[in-house]
This record gives structure tokens, C-alpha cells and sequence, in this order.
């Protein structure tokens, strides 16, 4: 492990650096932050760990972190983000082993108790090729994504208004319209992790999305493709996939009643 | 360097973006060049809903919409563009229905509606139900439907493709675009794209500011890089600022919180909204309720122990229709804010939102050059763009529907564009500029940092240029900026490296920042009155006789210039200022009172 000398911030030579970090927050305490790195043109050949210490407040989310240390102390790290509060689906990462959105993980909740010191460690989620520290190539789980015919398939003429849907019709959907795509549940996924030919949890929920849709009639379709060897009979149901989604959906049971759907034929 | 030949190129991933590759997908080949991969573009962040005269719910008709976002555009806004977005708003929302769209629904099983600021009945009678929504999630469902399409119809997409440049070719007639530039983020490579018509669709600059509602992403990019063409831009000075941002995060908590009976309070707990739009109260426009919030801390009677906010109470409407109807937003202030939206009220001030100005176009989605005359060939759609339809302050959801309806517009123009022209040769070596950016950052030994020069102009822009202005502040502003350009000369980036730098990357979006930083700030000096959400402290009224028309801002750039070249230095250059009309058919400006 390597720990770079990270600047003390605010003391007083820094004033006239243009390149000086910010004085650390009133209330802060410094983390450790312990950052999977993996650099294809750099001199390692394997991905390493690297630590570095960021002042850090309660409210801040991991992304603050990742940006002090890719704005102040390390400006080659890579990682992606974009709205940074849980909506566009960026930033999924493994924070402590478990996956999440860097921007929805709070620093209080991650803080070791006892005035001891914290250390955060940040991996690339698990399953895709590492492209650069905490980038992983998307293009196999999109892959898996448009495999399952992510779109309302209808028949025959188009009504002049709004189809119309009860209620309790659109109901039935509304868990597994939450997705954001992030990745976290399918690379939370053992079975993923194996096999990557596995469809995996995203491409199931974003199919049950249409098949328990009133208005759509490609669910025959879709379940075929999903009775495929890499299909849903894969899921060991583990929960990892309900446990690390961050829209709260619940991704097992989509699984589940897609399974039903397939062994009864009916949605 | 990689070359690439497509009849039309959008650039950006967003609504806008995807509507009009949809569009022009169906018709010529078309690839979408993107920053982001789709999903993550900040359409996705909008919430509340899409407006259109359905009807679905009560009286309703295009015509109240359209004087509804006239006079919440405080008549800057082109009174012919209104007209087709209020029109086409009917299509687009179904449109949208028969793509796939979850939209709430009525009992009946039709699209639900909801009430909406600035969004009356028959001119301002009461609030109306208009706004078209799914949840608190409407950006999202909308963002997902195009995309879920945009795969049905094998749209090509080019993900983590970053465009620096439009290739402009000098004809007899004038410059035609035939082309744009692009960097492969996962490469480091640059890649030429020949053209019969390019679309920008690259969404807004909320970043020149610190609290704001945008995404890290939201850098100007497609404004910057016209500008830099010497192209204009439109009313950059009208700056929407959303009343309700979580307060201290600038993380947005949608209007249709109000729209579904929430209250603003001060620190008595007083419905202060009563006092400022005595009709429409907590629904009044958003330049007013943010001005209504700014003026309640002012006077001492903010919330906190800073008496900084005010707060939004949405305790009245229990956990069942927050469950129903605002599940994100409360999930949002129970993440962030630790505050459980059921049991007490949320801290709220407004954040940077939207941009209403940008690259003008006309109502086909054409880029304008000057006040009458298009570039041939290029397009623009969405937040980047100017139509104008949100004149001087945007109603909220009007954003949701400009992108269908104006993306759509410019999709199929581009399309019927490509199909009728011929390729036009691209300027010589059109990947120079780009390349001399990228080299010259990736030189630069200067001691200024990125994030120390971006802090400084979000400062300096949040305290000198946001709700409220004057001279002063905004000439604070302005020298601020400028000298900020000046060091951004010597920003030296850490990371030299080809594939995924980021770093890079943000040194550019931090160019493009403080260019469009200068042009807002610039164009709020000049407009010398107060005007939807431009409001002036020592100019405090409308003024139609001098300021009843759009600004134009041109970066002049003389054609010996030996920075024109690199695209890059000439950060420096001079802007000009000169004006368009307003268009105005129906509706005659008024006072504006809610």
C-alpha cells in the first residue's frame, strides 16, 4: 500500500498557492480513503491500493471525498459521476465491500465509532473489465439490457389518445420503473461474478418492467428470452441485488415473478 | 484520428437529444455522440411533470398555455414559438404515452394532472390542472422511454464521446456546418465527424454557479463551443433560479411539492407567498417565489440557526400521497438532509436551475448566426438552445416539453436537410483546434489548479450574479471572471495519460464555464431593468421601450487573430452586444400579477 504525502490543508504558506487546497471545514475529521487504482498505461501491471487522508464532514457524501482527492491530491483518478444525488446512476461503486452510489452513501453513516479513525475503501463494482480505477466497461451489462427487448412492443393501430391503464394496472410496474441502470444489483450478483453470460438482476427488472406492463404484448417474447440458459433460472436468489439497489427496488422478488410467470405462462 | 461519415450527427444524450434521434433515426443515418452514457444525462433529474392542455382532469385549452407562458416569460418570450409548443404539447405528451411512458393515472385510467406554478385557467384565474406526470419521477420515465426507443429504432450511439468542435465551412452564402469534432473518453483519440447537419442537444450551465440543481456534467459545452465559432448567443443574463433546493445542497425538491398543496413558510410560519402573489400564492412563477424566499431572509425572517432558508411544509398532506405522488423528493430529504418530510417541514432556498437563453434558433430548431440569417446545417434543441419559449423566466415543466417538442422539430429537420443536400466539404484539417486544446493543457506547467479557479467563479457568480443584482455586484462579477480567464491560462492539469482523463475533461468544461460565465454576467450589466428572472436592484421595473428585445452576444474574433486557431486562447476576447425583436402575435405586454 502506498500513502502519498497529502498537503496539510490551510496552513498559512498555502495562502499564496494558487494550487493550494481549500482550508479543511470547521467540524471535519480526516478519513482514510483507500481507493482501488488500476491504471492500463501506468507502470503497474495489476490493479494496487492506494490511500489517502481527506478532511471530511458528517453531511459529506463519498463523492466529496473522491473529488477532494482527484481535485487536491491526485488529479490522474478516474471515476464517473454525474448528477451526485442518486438519480443518473454514475457513480456505483463498492464502498466497504458493499455496492453503492458514492453520492448516496453519507460519511456519518461510515464513521468507526469511539473517536476511532476511519478508513473508507472504494472498488470498481465487480464483474466488468476495470478500465481505469473506478471505471468499468458498461458495454456487456447494456448488452444484456437491450437483450431482453426494453421497450413496449404493441400490435395493431395506434389510438388516437392515451391508452388507457386502471391504477392498480400501473401498479403492477411502478417498482421496476425505478431503475436507474447504475449496475450496482447485477455486479452484486455471485452468479454474475461466475458467469458473466448471465443475463443478470438489471436486465430482469428492466424486462419485468414490460411483461407485467397492461399495455404491452411482447411478454411472450421476452420470456423466452429469459427462460434461456442465461436466463433467470441462473438466480440462486442470494438478495445481494435487493440489498444493493439504490432505488429500494425490489429486485428478487421481480426476479421471482418473472420465474412464475414462466412456470404458469400468465402475467 | 478516426473519420466517420453520417448524414446527421446529434450531439448530447439527453431529451432533446434522444427525441430528435427518434426522429431523424428513422430517416437518415444518424449517430448521437455523447458525453455521458444516455441514462445519465440530467433529463433524468426533472420531476415534476410535463405541461399540456389534455383537459384530462378539468377545462383546459393550448391557448390558456400558451398566454400562461408568455407572461411567466414576462413577454420576452417569441410569441409564435410559444404558440407551437403549447399546440404540439398535446402530441408530445402522447406520444410519449405510446412509447411506453408510466404516467400516473386518473380513475378513469387516463393521464393524470397536476397543478403547476405560473400554469392557470383562462389568463390567471386559478391554478390549473396541466402538468402530465409520473410520480416525482417524470424526467426520469421520460429519459428512459427515449432511450428504451431510441434501442427499439437502433438508434448508433457513440457513449463517453466528448464533441469540442463543429467543423463550420465558408461557403458564398456564408458558413455551413458540415461536421463535428469529438475526443473518445476511454482513448484519449480524436475522432472527425463529416456531416450533412449536426444537432446540438448538449443541456445547460448550472456549473458557473455553486448551489445549484445540475449535474457535475452540466458544463455549457455546446454553448461555449458555438460561441467560440463567433456564433450568437440568446438572452445568456435570464438565469432560472428553483425556488426550492434543499437548503445548503442545492439538490432539487420539485414545484409539483406545491403543485400538490406544499406551503412556503418563514420563520413565524407565516404563508408569506400571500403577501407576493395574493392569488396564485405558492404557485406563482418561479422568479417571483425565489425573490419572495431571497427577500424573507433578507428582512430577517428566514428559518435556521442562521435564518438562511425558509421551509416548504408538506406535513399536511400525510405519507400517502407523499408515498404516491412525491416519493423521491422525500427519500431525498430524509438521505440528505436527515429531515423526514411526513413529521416536519424541509429547509429549503433556491438553487441555479435552468438556463433560459442560448443558442438562438428558429422554430424548425435552425441555428441563427446573426438575427435573421441560419447556419445551414446545424441545429439546436433543448437547454442549449433559445427559441425563444422561455423569454425571461421558464414555467416549471415547459423545459420537459421543450425538449420533446423542439427536439422532435429539430430531429425531423435535420433529417428532411440531410435527405435533400449533398456533403459539403470540411474546412481543412478540421481536427486542429481540438488537438492544439487538448496538447496545450496537456503542456501547460502553469501553477493554477482546475477546482481552485471553478470555486472561485461559482463564489463570485453566487454571490454577485444570482437572484438579485446590481451594477456593482455584477461588475464584481465581471472583473471577477475576468481575471479568473486570465489564470485559467496557466491551469496545468496532473493527468498526461490517453484513456478515461478525466482530469482533461474537466479542465475544458472549466473553459467552457467561465467563457459562458462572462456572456451571462456581460448581458446582465447591459440589460439595465428588471425583467422575469433578471431582477435589478437599482433597475427594478420592466423597461418594454429599451428592453423589449433579445440580447445577442458574439465573441469577436478578427480573422488575423493567431489564437483562432488553437480555439483555444482568445478566452480574452471581446464580446459584442447587439439585439433581437420579440415576436409578438397575440398578447400585447402587460403587468404581471399573480
Amino acid at each position: 500500500m502506498s500513502a502519498p504525502t497529502t498537503e496539510k490543508p490551510g496552513t498559512d504558506d498555502s495562502r499564496n498557492d494558487p494550487a493550494a487546497p481549500p482550508p479543511a471545514p470547521e467540524g471535519s475529521v480526516v478519513v482514510t480513503v483507500k481507493i482501488r487504482r488500476y491504471n492500463p498505461e501506468g507502470d503497474a501491471d495489476e490493479p494496487y491500493w492506494e490511500s489517502f487522508d481527506v478532511p471530511a464532514l458528517p453531511t459529506d457524501r463519498v463523492l466529496n471525498l473522491l473529488h477532494h482527492v482527484k481535485w487536491y491530491l491526485d488529479g490522474t483518478l478516474a471515476f464517473r459521476r454525474s448528477c451526485a444525488h442518486g438519480i443518473c446512476g454514475s457513480d456505483a461503486m463498492r464502498i466497504n465491500g458493499i455496492n453503492r452510489l458514492a453520492c448516496k452513501v453519507l460519511i456519518k453513516d461510515l464513521l468507526a465509532g469511539g473517536g476511532k479513525h476511519t478508513t473508507i475503501s472504494i472498488e470498481p463494482i465487480k464483474g466488468l473489465p476495470v478500465e481505469k480505477d473506478l471505471i468499468v466497461d458498461m458495454e456487456p451489462f447494456f448488452e444484456a439490457y437491450r437483450a431482453v427487448k426494453p421497450y413496449l412492443v404493441t400490435t395493431g393501430n395506434e389510438p388516437t389518445r392515451e391508452r388507457l391503464q386502471s391504477s392498480a394496472d400501473r401498479a403492477r410496474f411502478d417498482d421496476t420503473t425505478k431503475c436507474i441502470l447504475c449496475a450496482a444489483c447485477t455486479t452484486s450478483c455471485p452468479v454474475f461474478w461466475t458467469e458473466g453470460s448471465y443475463f443478470g438482476p438489471a436486465a430482469i427488472v428492466n424486462a419485468h418492467r414490460f411483461i407485467f406492463d397492461s399495455r404491452d404484448e411482447g411478454a411472450e417474447e421476452r420470456l423466452d428470452i429469459l427462460n434461456d440458459n442465461e436466463g433467470v433460472w441462473r438466480c440462486r436468489t442470494t438478495f445481494n441485488c435487493t440489498d444493493a439497489c439504490p432505488r429500494g427496488i425490489q429486485v428478487t422478488q421481480a426476479i421471482q415473478e418473472v420465474k412464475r410467470a414462466l412456470l404458469f405462462r400468465r402475467v | 484520428m478516426q473519420f466517420h461519415k453520417y448524414d446527421v450527427v446529434i450531439v448530447g444524450a439527453g431529451g432533446a437529444g434522444m427525441r430528435a434521434a427518434i426522429e431523424s433515426g428513422q430517416q437518415a443515418r444518424t449517430a448521437v455522440l455523447t458525453k455521458l452514457y444516455p441514462t445519465r444525462s440530467h433529463t433524468g433529474a426533472a420531476q415534476g411533470g410535463m405541461c399540456a392542455a389534455l383537459a384530462n382532469v378539468e377545462e383546459d385549452n393550448w391557448e390558456w398555455h400558451t398566454f400562461d407562458t408568455v407572461k411567466g416569460g414576462d413577454y420576452l418570450v417569441d410569441q409564435d414559438a410559444a404558440e407551437i409548443m403549447a399546440k404540439e404539447a398535446i402530441d408530445a405528451v402522447l406520444d410519449l404515452e405510446k412509447m411506453g411512458l408510466p404516467f400516473n393515472r386518473t380513475p378513469e385510467g387516463k393521464i393524470d394532472q397536476r397543478r403547476f406554478g405560473g400554469h392557470t385557467r383562462n389568463h390567471g384565474e386559478a391554478a390549473v390542472r396541466r402538468a402530465c406526470y409520473a410520480a416525482d419521477r417524470t424526467g426520469h420515465m421520460i429519459l428512459q422511454t427515449l432511450y428504451q426507443n431510441c434501442i427499439k429504432h437502433e438508434v448508433e450511439f457513440f457513449n463517453e464521446f466528448y464533441v469540442l468542435d463543429i467543423c463550420l465551412t465558408e461557403t458564398a452564402d456564408g458558413p455551413v456546418c458540415t461536421g463535428a469534432v469529438a475526443l473518445e473518453l476511454a482513448t484519449g483519440e480524436i475522432h472527425v465527424f463529416q456531416a450533412k447537419a449536426v444537432v446540438f442537444a448538449t443541456g445547460g450551465f448550472g456549473k458557473v454557479f455553486k448551489t445549484t440543481s445540475n449535474a457535475h456534467t452540466l458544463t455549457g459545452d455546446g454553448m461555449a463551443i458555438v460561441f467560440r465559432k463567433g456564433l450568437p448567443l440568446e438572452d445568456m443574463e435570464f438565469y432560472q433560479f428553483h425556488p426550492t433546493g434543499l437548503a445548503g445542497l442545492g439538490i432539487l425538491l420539485t414545484e409539483g411539492a406545491r403543485g400538490e398543496g406544499g406551503i412556503l413558510r418563514n420563520d413565524s410560519g407565516e404563508r408569506f407567498m400571500e403577501r407576493y402573489a395574493p392569488t396564485i400564492k405558492d404557485l406563482a412563477p418561479r422568479d417571483m417565489v425565489a425573490r419572495a424566499m431571497a427577500t424573507e431572509v433578507r428582512e430577517g425572517r428566514g428559518c435556521g440557526p442562521h435564518k438562511d432558508y425558509v421551509l416548504l411544509d408538506l406535513t399536511h398532506l400525510g405519507a400517502e400521497v407523499l408515498d404516491a405522488k412525491l416519493p423521491d423528493i422525500t427519500e431525498f430529504s430524509r438521505t440528505y438532509l436527515g429531515i423526514d418530510p411526513v413529521e416536519e417541514p424541509v429547509p429549503v432556498y433556491p438553487t441555479a436551475h435552468y438556463a433560459m437563453g442560448g443558442i438562438p434558433t428558429n422554430i424548425k430548431g435552425e441555428v441563427l448566426r446573426d438575427a435573421e440569417n441560419v447556419v445551414p446545417g446545424l441545429y439546436a434543441a433543448g437547454e442549449c438552445a433559445c427559441v425563444s419559449v422561455h423569454g425571461a423566466n421558464r414555467l416549471g415543466t415547459n423545459s420537459l416539453l421543450d425538449i420533446n417538442v423542439f427536439g422532435r422539430r429539430a430531429g425531423i429537420a435535420a433529417a428532411e436537410y440531410a435527405k435533400a443536400h449533398d456533403f459539403v466539404d470540411l474546412p481543412e484539417a478540421p481536427e486542429v483546434p481540438v488537438v492544439a486544446m487538448v496538447d496545450k493543457l496537456n503542456a501547460s506547467t502553469g501553477g493554477e489548479r482546475v477546482a481552485n479557479i471553478r470555486t472561485e467563479l461559482q463564489q463570485t457568480m453566487d454571490a454577485n450574479a444570482s437572484v438579485y443584482r446590481t451594477e456593482d455586484t455584477l461588475k464584481q462579477a465581471l472583473h471577477d471572471v475576468q481575471a479568473l480567464k486570465e489564470r485559467f491560462d496557466r491551469v496545468a492539469i496532473q493527468d498526461h495519460g490517453k484513456r478515461y482523463n478525466t482530469d482533461l475533461l474537466e479542465a475544458v468544461e472549466l473553459g467552457f464555464l467561465l467563457e459562458l460565465a462572462e456572456v451571462l454576467v456581460l448581458g446582465a450589466i447591459n440589460r439595465k431593468e428588471s425583467r422575469g428572472g433578471h431582477a435589478r436592484e437599482d433597475y427594478t421595473t420592466r423597461d418594454d421601450v429599451n428592453f423589449l428585445r433579445h440580447t445577442m452576444a458574439y465573441k469577436q474574433i478578427s480573422d488575423d487573430d493567431t489564437t483562432k486557431k488553437t480555439g483555444f486562447g482568445g478566452l480574452t476576447a471581446d464580446i459584442r452586444l447587439d439585439y433581437k425583436p420579440v415576436v409578438i402575435t397575440r398578447y400585447q405586454p402587460m403587468e404581471r400579477k399573480y
